[in-house]
């Protein structure tokens, strides 16, 4: 339980966190900001390769099915934002 | 490695990420943040290859994790580098698709993992929650996407015979399956889990089949925010702070971007949700709006007013991405210019096809960004605009959000076009829009019709002010 609440402590102020910081971010790059936080959401990578690192097979397979689709995500998601920042440039 | 040197690298990149999201509030420093936020992913990625855990696996799970990442990685590449800016939605789907996918396939190996000891309560509940959640937003983000690339399914919404009752007794029995997943020994956890997920896949199709095609906006959105409180769940299983900072972080740009788009849509959520569509209140009829009130024109006589014009306005709709006319009209935007008219262009929240996606589709014709102004900074300045030019834009300069309470547009936020010195609308014909109703901006006095197809409409008048 002390665990939990501990967890939920750090939940309930990213939440307050990702609202300040979102409201601050343009319409001009909500595109942006939607394939970016897919890309950092991609962090169920770290839970992905300790699940591939236990000894339970079935643990395993699953693992390592996540493992690709987290790295799509993370890979994925930070090349396109890449590609598309730099499409915004500001002339003269 | 030690687990304290171990949480301080995810506190780390937990850090990274909150600067990347804070970089984003400016074209400026976006892609540096961007930068950071991949790096903040290397770093929670080395310290998780330095943990016990993964090191007890031996060289042979060092090599399986690899090899995953190399597959993944291939993938997101080829998707990243290949996709088309006008099918920006069809990727974030994709990418709301696989981080769900992932949290559910998480949370099931760690109950899969748990073995002989006997899991907290919390940790059944978050795992059942992080399958629930993240299968409704896999199936749910995979028919959003087969929606807009119009493969299989059709654009409109698609309703079962008591759709929504089916719909919520669905989630219901994913919800008894938890409580399933928290009364049961080893393998009865396992089955409900795998009971939970099919529930979850199903509903996850069920609530997104009734989301018409120009509703997407609003769906994609709102899996965005579901593949976060996925991933936060999936942290709570696995204790992990990283997930769940991050986790919180995706949901609630979700959820923001959720309310942005109803509100310009003019929709409450649950109208997008059970795809209840806009009920349609007749008011005048297409006729009485436009007889003999309606004046077109020709590229000449557009060219005319465009000379010395000392401001013009740009308002592009999706019609104009949709015939790829960004390049034409950024020559236009140039040509003004050159002749010393201050040219802008003013972007609806939804003028794309998902939020921002207009100004990535100037952006990407080369046009500055400093010149695409959002709706609350340019409206006031329409009284001082010379030239208002609609391309492919209808329901959002529809002046009638602000006159008739009764119209189904009634109170959404337009863009005051009307309020121009002259509007010129690029239109093929006077068919509606998406609200299906007559807009009273084509038979206004200072309205001017150019029925024709968007590029080619510029084409001509580029053409046309060469020319005089």
């Amino acid at each position: 339980m002390e665990l939990f609440v501990g967890a939920l402590t750090v939940f309930v102020l990213a939440v307050f966190v990702g609202f300040e910081l979102i409201t601050k971010v343009p319409p001009l790059l909500h595109t942006p900001l939607m394939s970016g936080s897919n890309a950092i959401s991609g962090i169920t990578v770290v839970g992905a390769m300790l699940a591939v690192a236990t000894p339970d097979p079935f643990s395993t397979v699953l693992g390592l099915v996540a493992i690709v689709f987290a790295t799509i995500n993370v890979v994925g998601g930070f090349l396109v934002t890449h590609r598309m920042l730099g499409m915004f440039k500001k002339k003269d | 490695m030690n687990l304290s040197l171990i949480n301080l690298a995810y506190l780390a990149s937990a850090v990274l990420f909150i600067l990347a999201l804070k970089g984003l509030s400016h074209p400026r420093t976006a892609v540096r943040g961007n930068l950071l936020g991949a790096l903040g992913m290397l770093v929670a990625i080395l310290a998780t290859f330095a943990d016990r855990n993964v090191l007890g696996g031996g060289t042979e799970a060092f090599v399986k994790i690899l090899g995953a990442m190399a597959v993944g990685g291939a993938i997101g590449a080829v998707l990243a580098t290949r996709i088309q800016m006008t099918a920006m939605p069809q990727m974030v789907a994709l990418l709301n698709g696989f981080g769900g996918g992932a949290s559910a396939l998480v949370a099931g190996a760690a109950l899969a993992d748990v073995g002989g000891h006997t899991p907290t309560a919390t940790f059944l509940i978050a795992t059942g929650l992080s399958g629930l959640i993240g299968g409704i937003t896999f199936s749910g983000s995979i028919i959003a996407f087969d929606k807009l690339q119009e493969m299989f399914l059709p654009g409109k919404p698609i309703m079962l015979p008591a759709h929504q009752a089916i719909t919520a007794v669905t989630v219901l029995a994913g919800l008894a399956m938890i409580y399933w997943i928290t009364g049961g020994d080893a393998d009865t956890r396992v089955l409900a889990y795998g009971v939970l997920i099919l529930l979850a896949l199903t509903g996850g199709v069920l609530l997104t089949v009734p989301i018409g095609g120009a509703d997407m906006p609003v769906a994609i959105a709102l899996l965005n925010s579901y593949s976060g409180i996925a991933a936060a769940a999936t942290g709570f299983v696995l204790d992990n702070n990283a997930l769940i900072i991050t986790g919180s972080l995706v949901g609630a740009s979700g959820i923001i971007l959720t309310q942005i788009m109803c509100k310009a849509m003019n929709r409450s959520l649950m109208n997008v949700l059970t795809g209840g569509g806009t009920v349609s209140t007749p008011g005048a009829s297409a006729d009485d709006v436009y007889a003999g009130k309606v004046k077109a024109t020709s590229a000449e006589e557009i060219a005319m007013l465009l000379d010395g014009a000392g401001r013009v306005v740009i308002v592009p709709g999706y019609g104009l991405a949709v015939s790829q006319a960004q390049h034409t009209v950024r020559d236009l935007a140039n040509l003004l210019e050159s002749k010393g008219t201050v040219v802008e262009f003013a972007i609806h929240p939804v003028a794309g096809r998902m939020p921002g996606h207009m100004n990535v589709l100037l952006a990407e014709a080369d046009i500055s960004y400093d010149k695409l102004k959002e709706m609350d900074e340019i409206n006031p300045s329409f009284q001082e605009t010379d030239v208002a030019i609609v391309i492919g834009a209808n329901d959002v300069v529809n002046p009638l959000a602000r006159t008739d309470p009764k119209s189904p547009i009634a109170g959404m936020p337009i863009l005051d076009v009307d309020k121009a010195r002259t509007v010129v609308v690029i239109k093929r014909s006077l068919s509606p829009g998406f609200a299906g109703i007559p807009n009273p901006l084509f038979a206004l006095d200072n309205t001017l019709m150019y029925f024709a197809d968007g590029k080619k409409a510029i084409t001509d008048l580029i053409a046309a002010i060469k020319d005089a």
